[in-house]
């Protein structure tokens, strides 16, 4: 049987089918706004297209129910790396408008290995995936859970993220430093 | 629910960000399209997270976010020097090493 009959078949299901939805409409408006992201001629308006994007993201964590990840998405990328990323766009140039040369020349090349890069990969996927399904029974993965993950197994890795990401401080304050 | 519509979404967004690594010449937005690949990235681990119903997933995403603010604070400082060193931050005229 084919995907797309199990799919039919699954529509008939009230909640998946407004799941479903939902994750429909999230992922057309965050893959419009990644496309408007790298075709924009205004670094601003590409800035927050890159908000909606990781905004739509984090909505795709709560369908997947993973909602520490979601809210720490949602603190960490639209609260902190967003306005690193503005700022970085007030320091290094003054203007805010549309701006003619932002694109290399040669852009059908990137495009080029885009689409290969996408086809490689979707069939790929559809050989391997096509059949998978989420299990019908899943529980949402809640913050305990992740919380005695990280302080259990991984508290190894957890320790050196918090060592790289004191080396990351100071190191961009060494870079960035004016002498 | 199949797992192929959030690998299908984040092979989509990978894509895109791919494009806009290659295609731009601002820095800040070369670090904005590797923002885009690495949440691409998350999704893929978040979704395999539920299928397999598995803390893994999560958290190893929760580190990718953790990496990512490390990687943008470094870039963003780095791209502040090349402004500073040459008035431009036009990634393809930072060609030094080309003989």
């Amino acid at each position: 049987m084919t995907s797309l009959g199990i799919l039919a078949a699954e529509m008939t299901n009230t909640e998946v089918w407004v799941t479903n939805s939902f994750f429909l409409a999230i992922a057309a408006v965050s893959i419009l706004a990644a496309l408007k992201m790298v075709t924009t001629d205004n670094v601003v308006h590409a800035a927050l297209y890159l908000l909606i994007v990781l905004a739509a993201v984090a909505a795709v964590y709560v369908i997947l129910g993973a909602e520490f990840a979601a809210a720490t998405q949602i603190l960490v990328y639209i609260g902190a790396i967003m306005v690193l990323l503005l700022f970085g766009v007030m320091l290094t140039r003054a203007q805010i408008g549309s701006e003619t040369d932002l694109d290399h020349d040669q852009k059908w090349i990137g495009a080029l290995i885009s689409v290969v890069l996408a086809a490689v990969m979707g069939y790929s996927l559809w050989e391997a995936f096509s059949d998978a399904k989420l299990p019908d029974n899943r529980v949402p993965q809640g913050t305990e859970a992740v919380a005695d993950s990280i302080f259990g197994i991984y508290i190894v890795p957890f320790e050196a993220i918090s060592v790289l990401l004191l080396a990351a401080l100071i190191g961009a304050v060494v870079v960035a430093r004016r002498d | 629910m199949f797992l192929n519509q959030f690998l299908f979404l984040a092979a989509i967004l990978f894509c895109i960000g791919v494009y806009g690594v290659l295609t731009r010449k601002n820095g800040v937005l070369v670090l904005m399209s590797i923002e885009l690949i690495l949440n691409a990235v998350n999704i893929n681990l978040v979704a395999f997270g539920s299928f397999n119903q598995d803390i893994a997933g999560q958290v190893f995403a929760l580190f990718i976010i953790a990496v990512a603010a490390a990687e943008v604070g470094v870039g963003l400082a780095i791209v502040l020097l090349i402004y500073r060193n040459r008035r431009s931050i036009d990634v393809s005229e930072a060609d030094l090493l080309q003989g």
